[in-house]
C-alpha cells in the first residue's frame, strides 16, 4: 500500500529537511511541472481526480480552470495554503506541516505556476508554533536552493512566498474568510460570486487550498494522473487519504489510506477498537461538523459520495468516536458552544440561533429541559439550515445535532424525563 | 502634557517591515497588533491611537479588528497565558478534571488573572492535537496528555 505523502516523515518527529527531501526525490514534481505548460500541468491535476481535502471535496483542477489566464488576465494572481486547521476533532494538517513542510511549499510552486500566480500565502493558525517555525526554515531553503524567487530554476517564472500566523477564530477556516484575514480585516465570509478564483485576495484571482490538497500536487506532477488514480478505492476521485481518529479507541493517531477505506477498517484496524470497558456508540466522521454515524455504518467507504449517501459528510475525515460512558447531550452542547463562539456575527440565525441551541442543551444537562425543547432544537436545525445563513458555520453547527435527535432521542428525552443527567451524576 | 509612548521604536519599525508583499498598510493590521502585545503582552487603547497613523487607520478601525480575534488581548494579561483546549476530542477525553484542577491551582476561573500577575487562564478550541488529548498551551509550549497530577511540575516551569 502506497502512502506518498506521509511514507517519509520520520518517526522521531522531526521535519524533512531539504536535502532529505530532493533525497527521497523532493521537488522532482516542480521539475516536471517547469518543463509543461501551465495548462498541461492544470490537465494533469484535473485528470487526477484530486478532490478538495478541506472538507466540501471540490475538484481541484476544476476550482483552478475558473482563474482568468493569458495575457489579459488581472495581476498579480495569489496562490493561498489554508492551514487554519480549526475544526474540532481534526489534527491532519499538523502532520503534514510539521513533518514535511517542503512537500506542502514544493505543491504551492507547481499550483502557482499553473495558475500564474506571483505571490503566495500559507496561511496558518496561530497554535501550530511548531509547524510555524518549520515552515520559516523550509521557506528559507527554497529561497536559497532557487526553488522560490526570480526565475525559479531556470524556467522564467517567479514566485514568492510568506507565512501569516493567524490570531485565532474558526471562521478563519472558511476561504473567503480567510482572504478578510489575510487582508488585515475581521474574517466575515464574502458574499459569493464574484468566486476568489476570479476576485479573491485584494480583489484578485486567487486559488485557496487546503494544506493536504496541496501535499497530493508534487506527487501527481512526479508520477502522473494514472498512478494518482490507482492508490484510490473510491470511484468518486483519485488518491489516499489522511484519516484519523480521536476519543477512546486504543490507538488514537492519523493514517494515510486509500480513498475510500471503510469507516470499519479506520476504526477497527487502525484505531484498534474501544478502550477496554467502553463500547462505541457513535461517531462524528470528519470533525465537528459532520453528522453522527452510528455502528450500523461500519460498512460505508469513506469518501465523499458514501459518507453522503449516509447521511453524513467525510468532512476533514477525521473520526471523532463517542463512547457509552460520554453524554450525547453533553456533547452537542460542548460542539454548540464551540460554534456560538466561533460565529462571526455576521448573519442573525447563527449569531442568534447557535446560543439560543447552547442555552438549550445546557438546561437539558442541568435537569431543566421540557418536553417543548425537543421542538425548538429541531425548529433551529431548520433555521440554521443552508440557504438561511451566510455561509456554512451554522448548517454545519447542526449537522451532530439533528443527527442526535435522530439518533440518541431517547437520551434527550430521559434527560427531560427524569430532570437529570444519568453521565454526570 | 505628551504621554509616553506605549508602543517602543524597536516595535514600531518592526511593524514597518511587515509591509513588504503587501499592496497597502492596512492589510498588516493583525500583525501589527501581534507585534504590539509581543512588546506589550496586550493592545492598550493609548496603543491603539500610536498605531492609527502607522497603518493609516482609525484607532476605532483597529480596534474592530482586534476584538475579533481570539488571541488579541484588549485586556491586560498576566506574565504567561495558559489556554485549555475545551473542545470535544479533550471533552470526551476528560477536560473537565483538568479544568476543575487547574481552576484550584490557579485560584482564578477563565478569563482571570493571578494576583500575582503570573499566569492569565483562558478556554481555547481544539488545539489539533487529538490523538493526545486533553491539551493546553502555555505561551507557545504545548503539553498533551495531561493528568490532574501533572500539572503542577508544568505550572512550576512559568515564573
Amino acid at each position: 500500500m502506497e502512502r506518498p505523502l506521509t511514507e517519509h516523515i520520520k518517526q522521531d518527529g522531526t521535519a524533512l529537511s531539504l536535502k532529505e527531501y530532493e533525497a527521497v526525490g523532493g521537488y522532482q514534481g516542480l521539475r516536471n511541472a517547469l518543463k509543461m505548460s501551465p495548462a498541461d500541468v492544470m490537465n494533469a491535476v484535473k485528470d487526477s481526480k484530486l478532490r478538495g481535502r478541506g472538507g466540501a471535496g471540490f475538484p481541484t483542477g476544476v476550482k483552478w480552470s475558473f482563474v482568468p489566464m493569458g495575457d489579459n488576465a488581472p495581476t498579480p494572481k495569489y496562490i493561498v495554503a489554508n492551514g487554519d486547521e480549526m475544526e474540532p476533532g481534526t489534527f491532519k494538517d499538523r502532520l503534514l506541516i510539521e513533518g514535511n513542510p517542503h512537500q506542502l511549499i514544493e505543491g504551492m510552486i507547481i499550483s502557482a505556476y499553473a495558475i500564474g500566480a506571483g505571490m503566495s500565502f500559507i496561511f496558518l493558525r496561530w497554535a501550530y508554533h511548531e509547524a510555524a517555525d518549520r515552515i520559516t526554515r523550509a521557506l528559507q531553503e527554497a529561497y536559497q536552493a532557487g526553488y522560490l524567487g526570480n526565475n525559479i530554476m531556470g524556467s522564467g517564472f517567479n514566485l514568492d512566498m510568506d507565512l501569516h500566523t493567524s490570531v485565532g477564530r474558526y471562521i478563519c477556516g472558511e476561504e473567503t474568510a480567510l482572504l478578510n484575514a489575510l487582508e488585515g480585516k475581521r474574517a466575515n465570509p464574502r458574499n459569493k460570486p464574484p468566486f476568489p478564483q476570479v476576485s479573491g485576495l485584494f480583489g484578485k484571482p486567487t486559488i485557496v487550498n487546503n494544506v493536504e490538497t496541496f501535499c497530493n500536487i508534487p506527487h501527481i506532477l512526479a508520477k502522473g494522473a494514472e498512478w494518482y488514480i490507482s492508490l484510490s478505492r473510491s470511484e468518486g476521485g483519485g488518491g489516499t487519504k489522511l484519516y484519523g481518529a480521536s476519543g477512546k479507541v486504543k490507538r488514537p493517531a492519523i493514517w494515510e489510506l486509500p480513498l475510500g477505506t471503510t469507516l470499519g477498517e479506520i476504526f477497527e484496524e487502525h484505531a484498534g477498537g474501544m478502550l477496554e470497558g467502553y463500547q462505541l456508540r457513535g461517531l462524528l466522521p470528519g470533525g465537528a461538523s459532520t453528522d453522527f454515524l452510528t455502528p450500523d455504518h461500519m460498512d460505508i467507504k469513506m469518501d465523499f459520495e458514501s459518507v453522503a449517501k449516509a447521511g453524513s459528510r467525510m468532512g476533514t475525515g477525521t473520526i471523532i468516536v463517542m463512547d457509552d460512558k460520554t453524554c450525547p447531550i453533553g456533547m452537542c452542547l460542548n460542539l454548540e458552544n464551540f460554534f456560538a463562539q466561533e460565529s462571526c456575527g455576521w448573519c442573525t440565525p447563527c449569531r442568534e440561533g447557535l446560543p439560543w441551541t447552547a442555552k438549550i442543551l445546557l438546561a437539558l444537562e442541568e435537569g431543566k429541559g421540557k418536553p417543548e425543547d425537543i421542538d425548538h432544537l429541531t425548529f433551529q436545525t431548520h433555521y440554521n439550515a443552508p440557504g438561511n445563513t451566510f455561509c456554512a458555520l451554522a448548517p454545519g453547527a447542526m449537522e451532530p445535532l439533528q443527527s442526535a435527535l435522530k439518533y440518541f432521542r431517547e437520551d434527550f428525552d430521559e434527560h427531560i424525563n427524569t430532570h437529570r443527567c444519568k453521565y454526570h451524576n | 502634557m505628551a504621554t509616553e509612548q506605549v508602543i517602543s521604536n524597536e516595535a514600531r519599525q518592526e511593524i514597518e517591515q511587515l509591509f513588504h508583499h503587501l499592496p497597502h498598510k492596512q492589510a498588516a493590521c493583525i500583525d501589527a497588533l501581534k507585534v504590539v502585545q509581543k512588546y506589550n503582552r496586550w493592545v492598550s487603547d493609548q496603543a491603539l491611537q500610536e498605531l492609527a497613523p502607522i497603518l493609516e487607520m482609525s484607532p476605532h478601525e483597529i480596534d474592530s479588528v482586534a476584538t475579533f480575534y481570539n488571541i488579541i488581548f484588549r485586556r491586560p494579561v498576566g506574565r504567561h497565558v495558559v489556554y485549555l483546549c475545551n473542545s470535544v476530542s479533550c471533552y470526551i477525553m476528560g477536560y473537565e478534571g483538568i479544568y476543575k484542577a487547574l481552576k484550584e491551582k490557579l485560584q482564578i476561573d477563565f478569563g482571570q488573572t493571578t494576583k500575582d500577575d503570573r499566569y492569565t487562564f483562558l478556554p481555547i478550541p481544539c488545539l489539533g492535537t487529538c490523538d493526545h488529548a486533553p491539551a493546553m498551551i502555555i505561551d507557545k509550549d504545548l503539553y498533551r496528555d495531561l493528568k490532574p497530577e501533572t500539572l503542577d511540575a508544568i505550572l512550576a516551569k512559568y515564573e
